[in-house]
């Protein structure tokens, strides 16, 4: 494994061992997109100037049901400790169920209600342009995000308004709550979608490193935002929940299934005594 | 680009009017404000405000839910944001103000013209008698409802300088003058507009006016009111509530909404906890409006002057019937 895998491989760990402690949350979605998250905080976004920030730039999670990524991946830039990771979804904790700007000062907005951050996002963007700053904003959206009427109200904005700064990440996992998307409402040909509001499209494998990275690091095209249509298995790296909708959430791991899903993460023994001391 | 000159309000003196060239004139001195439009910038009093600061007017489109999400956006890169639309179509953002907004505390204003059946001929659709109940009950957000041009003025400013969520009502139609210059504007007051020691109405936004000259009518019968002009609906100026309970026998509530869910409802619940006197509780009688004229439909639901006078009377009577 690479550094950024085996970084990738700890977010996924720190989010089975949080939703395990909350007996409830969304593994599958949250597992997705583990990848992306690890490559944006750990090899694209700039390092923060003051302390409680996570960066320069602007990260939206607006697929916020994914919170637990979210705070693994906070984990292992040394915003979160493994401690605190425990307390998901408990009464005084900042790791509330959904991102909450009132709990952690380093999200920018409270997200849990799909499509409203990818606006926010897109704001933040509009606000850059303004100010004529080279920073630059990422949003990771879910796949079944984009039925919703929003999203599409934003993408029309964000291509007219030529938000070279906007970058959106679609965790393309293909499955939501109760079924497929295709089953759902389908989502395709979605690239052309993206294409046709104005979006520089690039169509990568979601959980490929290195494509994440070069497609990250592009520069946009001038005057258009970008979207990454990051194909992704829901439930990644953990066999028994690997494409399966079951476990999109929200759902209470036993034991047995908590200590079965480390080892499926490659959680040696001495590695699992150390979560279970914290 | 400009809109059909039908759009912009011709009266110089209506709330929507107001509301954007006041919101024009603080832009010139902070360049932190934009207007963020949803292709109704002529009927909201926005216009002002894009021919003065074009680079700072933003056009999102006919597209609410996305407007208020950018606001929340341009709002953590540092900017004061005043998201602009009819009432109606602001709830079209309402999801997206409770949780990108209101539960996010984001330094957004909403400013909504067209409330209530001030809307006139465009018809139920468009006639919101429903924002302040929804806005009101959103944690952390202010509600203003002012009751004319020059009021508008003060809280436009008041607005520019408060840092938090709120929502103000402006208005479509002419509306006559209360004030004959720019009133001291504080968010959470109420103001006493009117002496009087038998009854109290309070009342907010274009009832404001028909309640004043109510009140001033009714001196020829003998009937003393209280005027009190509640411009902020949340919080609520209570101590002026409850005093005004105490130091007259009723209150009546007047105001161009439900009933259900806005100013008297706000009243109501102060005076549950602090109860001292009835309220009477005037406004749309949960029903939806109809095209027509402000003035008529104001006298067709029951609410300009000549209804408040007779309330007012209906209310004097039953008050004395129990007392004695």
């Amino acid at each position: 494994m690479t550094p950024t895998e085996l970084i990738a491989q700890k977010v996924r760990k720190n989010i089975i061992w949080s939703i395990y402690h909350a007996k409830s949350g969304h593994p599958g979605g949250s597992l997705s997109c583990s990848d992306i998250m690890t490559i944006l905080f750990h090899k694209v976004m700039s390092a923060p100037r003051t302390k409680n920030r996570l960066s320069e730039d602007s990260f939206i999670l607006s697929k916020g049901h994914a919170a637990p990524t979210l705070y693994a991946a906070a984990a292992t830039k040394g915003l979160l400790t493994t401690a605190e990771l425990k307390t998901l979804r408990s009464i005084n904790s900042p790791l509330q169920g959904h991102p909450d700007v009132k709990h952690l000062p380093w999200v920018d907005v409270s997200t849990g209600s799909l499509g409203q951050g990818f606006s926010v996002a897109v704001g933040i963007a509009k606000g850059l342009q303004l100010k004529n700053s080279s920073n630059r904003v990422f949003t990771l959206l879910g796949d079944g995000e984009l039925q919703e009427g929003q999203v599409w109200e934003a993408a029309m904005f964000s291509g007219h308004h030529g938000l070279s700064q906007l970058t959106a990440i679609v965790d393309y996992n293909k499955l939501q709550s109760d079924a497929s998307n295709s089953e759902i409402c389908n989502l395709e040909p979605l690239m052309d979608k993206w294409q046709s509001f104005g979006w520089q499209v690039i169509n990568i494998d979601g959980h490929d490193h290195q494509q994440l990275l070069a497609a990250l690091l592009a520069d946009n095209a001038s005057s258009q935002p970008k979207v990454l249509i990051a194909h992704t298995i829901k439930g990644k790296g953990i066999d028994f929940m690997e494409n399966m909708p079951l476990w999109h959430g929200s759902v209470t791991l036993s034991e047995q299934q908590y200590i079965d899903a480390m080892t499926s993460l490659g959680c040696s023994s001495t590695e699992l005594e150390e979560y279970q001391n914290v | 680009m400009s809109n059909a000159p039908t759009l912009v309000g011709q009266q110089s003196n209506s709330l929507r009017e107001a509301f954007g060239s006041a919101l024009s004139e603080c832009a010139n001195t902070d360049p932190t404000i934009l207007v963020l439009d949803a292709d109704v910038a002529g009927g909201t009093g926005a216009h002002h405000f894009r021919s003065q600061h074009r680079q700072r007017f933003i056009q999102c489109g006919i597209a609410e839910q996305n407007m208020v999400g950018v606001a929340a956006g341009l709002a953590i890169s540092g900017y004061k944001p005043f998201v602009t639309t009819f009432a109606t179509f602001m709830l079209r953002g309402f999801e997206q103000i409770r949780l990108s907004v209101a539960y996010s505390n984001k330094n957004v204003k909403l400013v909504a013209s067209h409330p209530g059946l001030d809307v006139g001929p465009d018809g139920a659709s468009a006639q919101c008698i429903e924002d302040i109940a929804c806005m009101r009950s959103l944690p952390g957000m202010v509600v203003l409802s002012p009751c004319d041009a020059w009021e508008v003025r003060a809280a436009t400013k008041a607005l520019v300088n408060y840092s938090g969520p709120a929502y103000m009502r402006t208005g479509r139609s002419p509306c006559p003058n209360v004030f004959t210059e720019e009133p001291e504007f504080t968010i959470g007051k109420g103001y006493e507009l009117h002496y009087g020691n038998d009854i109290t109405i309070l009342s907010c936004g274009v009832m404001t006016h028909r309640a004043l000259s109510a009140a001033q009518e009714l001196m020829t019968e003998g009937i003393s009111v209280r005027v009190i002009h509640l411009p902020t609906i949340k919080p609520i100026d209570e101590n002026m509530i409850i005093k005004a309970a105490q130091e007259t026998s009723a209150l009546i509530s007047c105001e161009d909404h439900n009933v259900i869910g806005g100013l008297g409802s706000a009243i109501a619940e102060v005076l549950a906890e602090n109860p001292s006197a009835p309220l009477f509780r005037m406004g749309l009688n949960d029903v939806i409006g109809r095209s027509g004229e402000p003035d008529e439909l104001a006298a067709f639901y029951g609410l300009d002057t000549p209804s408040i006078k007779e309330k007012a009377r209906q209310v004097i009577k039953k008050v004395n019937k129990h007392e004695q």
